[in-house]
């Protein structure tokens, strides 16, 4: 504790809900961030809630544009940054929701990889469009009720599993990858502050339960993200060098259950549909785990 | 693949429109290079990337993956504080249109040169005004060339108007895509030094982004300030007017060279009852048409947006007929050029030509035509077959 | 809203952090109290507030900014030693 920042980057007076997950996480990737960092953003949550006009909560250079480009807003400011500073040039940190990372963004995203420019995208998951009213983005877990996926007679919310992102980004080369969960804001402040310091491109995933779309007690956000990561759900883990560590090693996965019935946007689900979700999250947890004994598994 | 090969700085050299453009903005001193190959290409880029590549031009050049991110990477250099280039036309034009609208909100003086094409479907690679027509309402100014020395001329006036402190509003140089981006012409190529004195180093005044002055760029705008910026935008573009004026004035003290008023140009409207109005290249062709003529002259609009009312009012004060020539429709309605001087146009007689869609040549005798039907009570979409 | 709202080119906010001035109290329907006694100044509710409303003191005592506080109740969940408790607004 003693070692992290007191100071305050993304100040207080925002209009984030209350108990709101990715606002624990935005004071933390923003103390990462530091002095010396000029942040691209993506339209989503944080950006609504924070930069209303005439006020904003962030203490660091900061642009927002549009849903789908903070890979390449993130990319023209790198370039700029570079033909103007010889030394002690300013980090470039990219944000966005999983909306703009796993489906709307991910082509900027992708391109900005390949080039190599200097920088951390920080992807903040509340695995939902949870801004626009809760509608299922790449990032929903299967079953999971959102405003496009209602829990019907017929289809049983969402009929989709997330994208394995973070090992997608891995595949493109990216120097630099962790996933975090907001229930561990250390863990987080410390995955950014490296993904920052690594030379090239760098990708954090973040878990940030959302109080209104994942329909969970605005007191219990931390609550939800721990047990997200104690079943596995949320499986925390760096790959570096193309090697991946896991960061939190579980010696026994939590019944998924625990963690599925905090949430309204799982209340329907019948027993099968349970064990499913339950056998999806070990073998996905299993699977990055045995990844971990394999060496260099990506470029 | 054919190079680029050599120029002369200084002098007469035949390039094409493509070269030229790439060449003026290279002397502009551009930090970042922004730009993507959609369908259809035009060479602009390739240009610039064999100058950056040879050491001959210093600047970051990104190669994006779509004409989005085109856009959005210049959009983001720009706000970091530097001079940048962009081209595109046609669909990236098109794919680009959200991002023109935030890069003209933010107020972000860049430059992206156009060479005019149509717009799909069906697809077509050639030229008509479709695509800039469609950007109307981006919040761009746009200046359209008649020939290759005229875009050159024109990148470089671009970056004075776009950055004078009383307009901070992107630029499209537009230029016909084909008829001049691949038609080789005689053009003279300033020199460093020349541009130099037109055009000072950049400096950013409102937009930068400095850790040691952190600002927030691209806010959220209540109900109670949106329309306030829209308002703010609005009077730029009515101030770009004289700033148009003033900096094509300035450039023809260094370089002797000048577009009527920067606005609009006036060919042979002393005596002339019949006016032809239109934009780009086929104004070379009116002029060639008109030269024939007894009382026939041309106004060329030069500047689209902002739209000059005052001079097209005062060009007109002695017509009786007008005929506007458009290489774009507004479907449902009419050509978006005629429907716009006509707003104006204190003469009544004027009536709309749409010719030139999707690479369709537009030859003498189509001109002739357009002078004969001049002002009758119809419009025309000239050479088609129905 | 702002006394005297400026117009800054392109919507430019040049006040950095300057949200502090939007005071949130309004929307607080449950309000935190604290048992000095139990609390063993760990931190943990500062960490994990969304608002960034709970700061140390000269003593090292965590104190709530009730100007931001929004009464989530986070920090009363997250507190190792349950020196917390959440109190329906006086209002």
């Amino acid at each position: 504790m003693n070692n992290l920042p007191e100071k305050e980057y993304f100040a207080s007076g925002h209009n984030a809900c209350r108990g709101c997950g990715p606002a624990i996480a935005m004071r933390w990737i923003a103390k990462a961030a530091g002095d010396n960092t000029v942040i691209a953003h993506a339209t989503g949550c944080m950006e609504v809630i924070s930069t209303l006009y005439p006020y904003t909560s962030w203490k660091t250079p900061w642009i927002h544009s549009a849903f789908e480009n903070a890979g390449a807003v993130g990319s023209g400011v790198e370039a700029a940054l570079k033909t103007l500073y010889s030394k002690n040039r300013p980090n470039v940190l990219m944000i966005g929701g999983d909306g703009s990372t796993f489906d709307i963004g991910f082509q900027a995203l992708s391109g900005a990889i390949q080039r190599k420019h200097n920088f951390c995208y920080v992807c903040y998951d509340n695995e939902a469009y949870q801004n626009t009213g809760y509608q299922r983005s790449g990032a929903t877990p299967k079953y999971a009720r959102t405003t496009t996926t209602p829990y019907g007679k017929v289809v049983h919310g969402n009929d989709t599993w997330q994208k394995p992102m973070p090992l997608i980004i891995a595949a493109h080369g990216a120097k630099y990858i962790a996933t975090a969960s907001v229930s561990n804001v250390v863990d987080l402040y410390n995955k950014v502050k490296k993904g920052l310091e690594i030379p090239g491109p760098a990708y954090v995933q973040v878990q940030t339960p959302c109080v209104p779309g994942w329909g969970i007690n605005q007191a219990s956000t931390i609550q939800v993200a721990k047990l997200g990561v104690e079943t596995g759900a949320y499986p925390l883990y760096e790959i570096e060098g193309g090697k991946v560590k896991m960061t939190r090693k579980l010696e026994k996965l939590v019944p998924v259950k625990k963690y599925l019935e905090l949430q309204a946007r799982f209340r329907n689900l019948s027993e099968d549909e349970v064990k499913e979700f339950q056998s999806r999250v070990r073998y996905w947890y299993k699977y990055i785990e045995s990844l971990e004994s394999k060496g260099k598994v990506f470029p | 693949m054919p190079l680029f090969g050599k120029f002369k700085y200084g002098g007469k050299n035949v390039i094409s429109g493509s070269d030229a453009g790439a060449i003026a903005a290279k002397l502009c001193r551009p930090s970042v290079i922004s730009a993507y190959p959609i369908t259809p290409q035009t060479i602009i880029v390739e240009r610039l990337a064999e100058m950056v590549n040879n050491g001959e031009m210093k600047a970051e050049m990104v190669k994006v993956e779509s004409e989005h991110s085109a856009a959005s990477v210049q959009m983001g250099a720009q706000a970091t504080g530097v001079r940048t280039i962009g081209a595109s036309c046609s669909q990236g034009l098109a794919l680009m249109n959200e991002i023109l609208h935030v890069i003209s909100g933010l107020r972000l003086p860049c430059v992206m040169m156009v060479a005019n094409r149509a717009l799909s479907a069906p697809i077509s690679i050639w030229n008509d005004h479709s695509d800039t027509m469609a950007s109307r309402d981006t919040g761009w100014i746009q200046l359209h060339c008649e020939n290759n020395q005229e875009i050159f001329d024109t990148v470089i006036q671009a970056y004075k108007i776009a950055e004078d402190k009383n307009v901070m509003l992107p630029i499209m140089p537009c230029f016909d895509g084909y008829i001049l981006s691949h038609l080789y012409e005689s053009v003279n190529v300033a020199t460093q030094s020349q541009v130099d004195n037109f055009l000072p180093a950049y400096k950013a005044v409102h937009h930068y982004l400095d850790p040691k002055r952190p600002i927030t760029i691209g806010s959220v705008a209540p109900p109670n300030c949106y329309t306030e910026f829209k308002f703010q935008q609005q009077k730029a573009m009515d101030k770009a007017l004289k700033v148009i004026k003033k900096v094509n004035s300035e450039f023809s003290k260094e370089f002797g060279r000048s577009y009527g008023n920067g606005l609009v140009e006036e060919y042979k409207l002393k005596n002339a009852d019949t006016v032809l109005i239109g934009m780009g290249s086929v104004c070379g062709t009116i002029k060639s048409v008109v030269d024939k003529h007894k009382g026939v002259g041309l106004l060329r609009i030069k500047s689209f947006r902002p739209f000059p009312t005052e001079d097209i009012v005062r060009a007109l004060s002695n017509a009786k007929r007008v005929a506007v020539v458009d290489k774009a429709f507004s479907f449902g309605n009419a050509g978006p050029l005629f429907t716009e001087v006509k707003a104006v146009s204190p003469v009544k007689k004027i009536n709309g030509f749409i010719m030139g869609l999707g690479g369709r040549s537009i030859t003498e005798k189509d001109i002739e035509f357009v002078i004969k039907n001049a002002g009758v009570e119809k419009n025309f979409w000239v050479n088609v077959n129905e | 809203m702002k006394k005297g709202l400026k117009f800054n080119i392109g919507g430019i906010i040049d006040e950095p952090g300057n949200s502090v001035e939007t005071k949130k109290d309004g929307w607080r329907v449950h309000k935190p109290e604290v048992d000095y006694d139990k609390c063993t100044k760990c931190g943990v509710c500062a960490m994990f507030c969304p608002d960034g409303a709970i700061f140390k003191d000269k003593n090292g005592n965590y104190k709530w900014d009730l100007d931001y506080c929004k009464g989530c109740g986070i920090c009363a969940q997250v507190c190792p030693v349950k020196a917390i408790i959440m109190k329906e607004e006086e209002k």
